[in-house]
């Protein structure tokens, strides 16, 4: 089987919409994505240097609070200013959630959308205090949003450069041992970032490389450096002195160290053919299924290594691959994705939500989701979210898309549609009987509407 | 996941794809060992000087200003110059019967940084690295070891996952605080729409068994209010008596493993008042699982743990700061209670460590290893490798009766 456009919509995009049209071919999907980002244009948001309020606002508004007596007039009036940008920065993030359903309602090319949560995932990051959780949104916006349909090297490039990810990974604790500020300061290397770029971001955990790579990764990755005061920067007083050896290549020198080095070791390690087959595979796992058909796979590591890793060709090679459209959805959605793709049968206003009371928002969407098992922007670790459909489809996930699917479409809409037309929003022509059987058979448009997305086949993609 | 594990897990579940999804008439086997292990996370970083506290110490009492007084004075005397917080007095009936026990200057191997969400993470991988985000669980990884376990042999009761039972065996995940209130042609219709798939029908199946048990129980526990009360089991509607009546009830059939987490213990400012409040609840918790467990409360061990102490001296604003060396609360009839564990470290300037904080003397996780070795029979090499990598379990405190 080749490519179908309910499968297109579904598998690959942001789900059926009764407005827009689903994909008529891969050529259209491909020219979309290689296209300009219009759904960023029409949904704009913030990136890292962009966003308020910025670290270094927030340092600042701490930095005020300090010494000061807090049950003094000007202690009450600075810990009100830092409490201020604490909230302006809980509502950024929950903002940002509504921003990222509207997209995915919105998206003429769900592929889009689909790929940055993907290779945001797969360069996971986490900021789970109220003054830095904004930061994420701004991170994928900036770092993996342009480059998602680019080159891999230039995306791990921007990421290793993204101020969340040098935190999140403690690369801003990692000091050369032996640099002028490590021997001052008598601090040394955090192999965190070292690890995880090898087993997580590139190789992959069965890849061909070993402790010493690490290590001597470690070392390189020495000099890349934040702080909210000076921003990113790499600084040499940081990093190791001489070169390392990284997968059998050398990288720096004598001289005073470089981010370039850097820049050139991850290109090579981007390069590297273990690097292909498991990004590869991971992108199988994530669109098609747990085990994907090793020929899509073989395909698409292909495709990535004679485009010099440029992800445009490698997901073009999954498309155009009959091992993509044939099998039965096994791919359960992800309460994201649950719910985005049921807002989009929905038809519900993107304007609509992104300007929902914060209040609404939180009952609505951000507890229910994590009430299904996945809090926004939070894995729960560096390996991102789950694949496993086992992992989502749980009694307690259950509960919670069944309460959602019957009491909240009600909420957000002034009106919800006939149930006999919302099977076919939903699910495509091909939906099956007894789901046609049930929304007719529902006793109010909010039940009718609620057991399609409930059931079964709404859950897979 | 392999296949043979999901096979196993959809087989808990209750269903099979021939079977009517809504019913669920499976037997199950029971579990091959009988103890019952509860591990309480509170979240926050619990003062374990305020909430024990070392009245034989000669420093003790001039480094606690203004927080042993209002609701914070006074306590109960336990043995040997240790007091009891005034906030746990309905827990001295337990002591006395040899159904509580403390671990004093523990913690986790986290330091320095005292960031409440690694100082957790660490708490609830088990694992001795700091460097690391962690991918799973030390409950999970106990649970690897055993035989016959099912989903329901373990819970979470949070909503999200939690890492402490996060990993390769399976368990269940159910937040009390879910409902699933559906009208009779509600679930008649899901029960249509989802009948000819297997793992979303047998999920909500087994989402509509429990909501409805956990509704026909909150209708009982009503009921049945004065005769728990009488029980020495707590009436009332807070989130700590649904998540422990829950728990209670899954222990008291084919479940053997729960976890949940209690918050509040971030104790930075007011501290007296903020504290009293957390330890009542986390003395209702102890009394509701001992009342709703009957008989099986003599097979089990709840372990309260935090992810590190707080500071020994107050700060300005009546409260402490983070720390590192803290207490663990330990109850239940399995124990071999009425004793603090602990190498009392000492208070006086030189004791402490980084001249703040109580000096960690024993890991915290060789008290739950210890826990689980006499609960559940585990080795202490698979302790020490598997559940706990790297850790010395060190001289057995004989926790276990």
């Amino acid at each position: 089987m080749t490519f179908d456009p309910t499968i297109a919509a579904i598998r690959f995009g942001t789900g059926l919409s009764p407005r827009i049209a689903p994909p008529r071919s891969v050529d259209e999907m491909a020219y979309r994505l290689a296209g300009p980002d219009v759904t960023a244009a029409r949904f704009p948001w913030f990136t890292f240097d962009e966003i308020t309020p910025s670290p270094l606002q927030m340092a600042e508004a701490q930095r005020a609070r300090r010494g000061l007596d807090p049950d003094s007039a000007e202690g009450k009036a600075a810990a009100e200013a830092y409490g201020a940008l604490r909230e302006a920065a809980a509502e950024r993030h929950r903002r940002s959630l509504a921003v990222v359903l509207a997209r995915g309602i919105a998206a003429e090319e769900g592929l889009r959308e689909r790929l940055v949560r993907f290779w945001s995932d797969h360069f996971t990051v986490e900021a789970r205090q109220t003054r830095t959780a904004h930061l994420v949104s701004a991170y994928v916006e900036g770092a993996i949003r342009p480059h998602v349909a680019g080159r891999f090297a230039d995306m791990l490039k921007a990421v290793i450069r993204s101020p969340v990810m040098l935190v999140y990974l403690d690369q801003v604790r990692s000091v050369g041992p032996n640099s002028r500020l490590g021997k001052r300061r008598g601090q040394g290397l955090n192999e965190n970032l070292a690890r995880e770029l090898l087993e997580l971001h590139t190789l992959g955990v069965g890849g061909a490389y070993g402790q010493a790579d690490v290590t001597e990764l470690a070392e390189l990755l020495t000099g890349l450096t934040w702080n909210p005061d000076r921003g990113f920067r790499f600084e040499p007083a940081l990093a190791e002195p001489g070169a390392e050896t990284v997968l059998g290549r050398r990288y720096g020198g004598p001289g005073e160290a470089r981010l370039a080095d850097i820049d050139a070791a991850l290109e090579d390690i981007a390069r590297h053919p273990d690097t292909a087959r498991h990004l590869a595979r991971k992108l199988a796992v994530h669109f098609v299924a747990d085990e994907p058909d090793p020929a899509l796979v073989a395909a698409m590591a292909a495709a990535y290594a004679d485009s010099d890793g440029d992800l445009h060709a490698t997901t073009l090679a999954m498309l155009r691959h009959p091992a993509a459209w044939g099998p039965p959805p096994s791919k359960a959605k992800t309460p994201m994705g649950f719910i985005q793709t049921a807002l989009r049968a929905l038809d519900m206003d993107p304007g609509r939500l992104i300007a929902l009371p914060i209040p609404d928002l939180r009952r609505l969407i951000e507890g229910p989701l994590s009430a299904m098992g996945e809090t926004y922007l939070r894995a729960g670790g560096p390996d991102g979210v789950e694949e496993r459909a086992e992992a989502w489809i749980t009694p307690q996930g259950m509960a919670n898309r069944i309460m959602w699917a019957l009491r909240v479409p009600e909420r957000l809409l002034d009106r919800l549609p006939d149930p006999r037309d919302f099977v076919t929003h939903a699910l495509g022509p091909l939906a099956p009987g007894e789901v046609i059987f049930a929304a007719e058979a529902a006793e109010s448009r909010a039940e009718g509407v609620g057991v399609v997305l409930a059931s079964a086949a709404f859950q897979w993609r | 996941m392999d296949r043979r594990k999901f096979l196993l897990r959809a087989g808990a579940l209750g269903c099979s794809a021939a079977a009517s999804p809504l019913v669920t008439p499976v037997a199950f086997a029971d579990a091959p060992w009988e103890g019952r292990l509860v591990v309480v996370l509170l979240r926050g970083a619990m003062d374990g000087l305020d909430v024990l506290r070392p009245t034989f110490d000669p420093a003790f009492a001039g480094l606690r200003d203004g927080l042993m007084t209002g609701a914070g004075a006074g306590g109960i005397e336990l043995a040997d110059g240790w007091l009891l917080h005034p906030g746990l007095a309905d827990l001295a009936p337990l002591w006395r019967a040899g159904e509580l026990s403390f671990a004093h200057a523990v913690s986790t191997p986290y330091r320095d940084r005292r960031s409440h969400f690694d100082g957790q993470d660490m708490l609830e991988a088990g694992s001795a690295a700091e460097d690391r985000p962690e991918r799973d669980g030390w409950l999970n990884r106990m649970l690897t070891l055993l035989p016959g376990v099912e989903a329901r042999t373990a819970y979470a009761l949070d909503q999200t996952e939690p890492l402490i039972l996060k990993g390769e065996a399976p368990y269940s995940q159910w937040s009390p605080r879910t409902r699933l209130a559906l009208t009779p042609q509600a679930q008649r219709l899901l029960e249509l729409v989802q009948g000819t798939e297997p793992m979303v029908a047998a999920a909500s199946a087994r989402a509509i068994e429990i909501a409805a048990q956990v509704d026909a129980e909150a209708e009982m526990a009503e009921e049945t209010e004065d005769m728990m009360a009488e029980m020495g089991g707590v009436t009332g509607n807070g989130a700590h008596l649904a998540l422990a009546r829950f728990a209670a009830t899954r222990l008291r059939g084919d479940t053997r493993v729960a976890a949940f987490s209690l918050n509040g213990w971030d104790t930075h400012a007011r501290q007296v008042g903020m504290l009293n409040g957390a330890l009542g609840r986390l003395s209702e918790t102890i009394l509701t699982l001992k009342a709703g467990l009957g008989p099986a409360w003599d097979k089990t061990a709840v372990l309260f743990m935090t992810e590190f102490g707080r500071t020994v001296r107050p700060n300005g604003t009546g409260g402490t700061d983070h720390g590192t060396g803290g207490a663990m609360v330990m109850a239940g009839g399995a124990l071999r209670g009425r004793q603090v564990v602990t190498d009392w470290p000492g208070l006086d300037e030189a004791d402490l460590y980084r001249g703040r904080d109580l000096m960690p003397t024993r890991d915290v996780r060789a008290m739950a290893a210890w826990v689980m070795r006499g609960l559940v029979g585990l080795e202490r090499g698979d302790l020490e490798r598997v559940v706990f990598p790297g850790l010395d379990m060190g001289d057995d405190p004989r926790l276990i009766a």
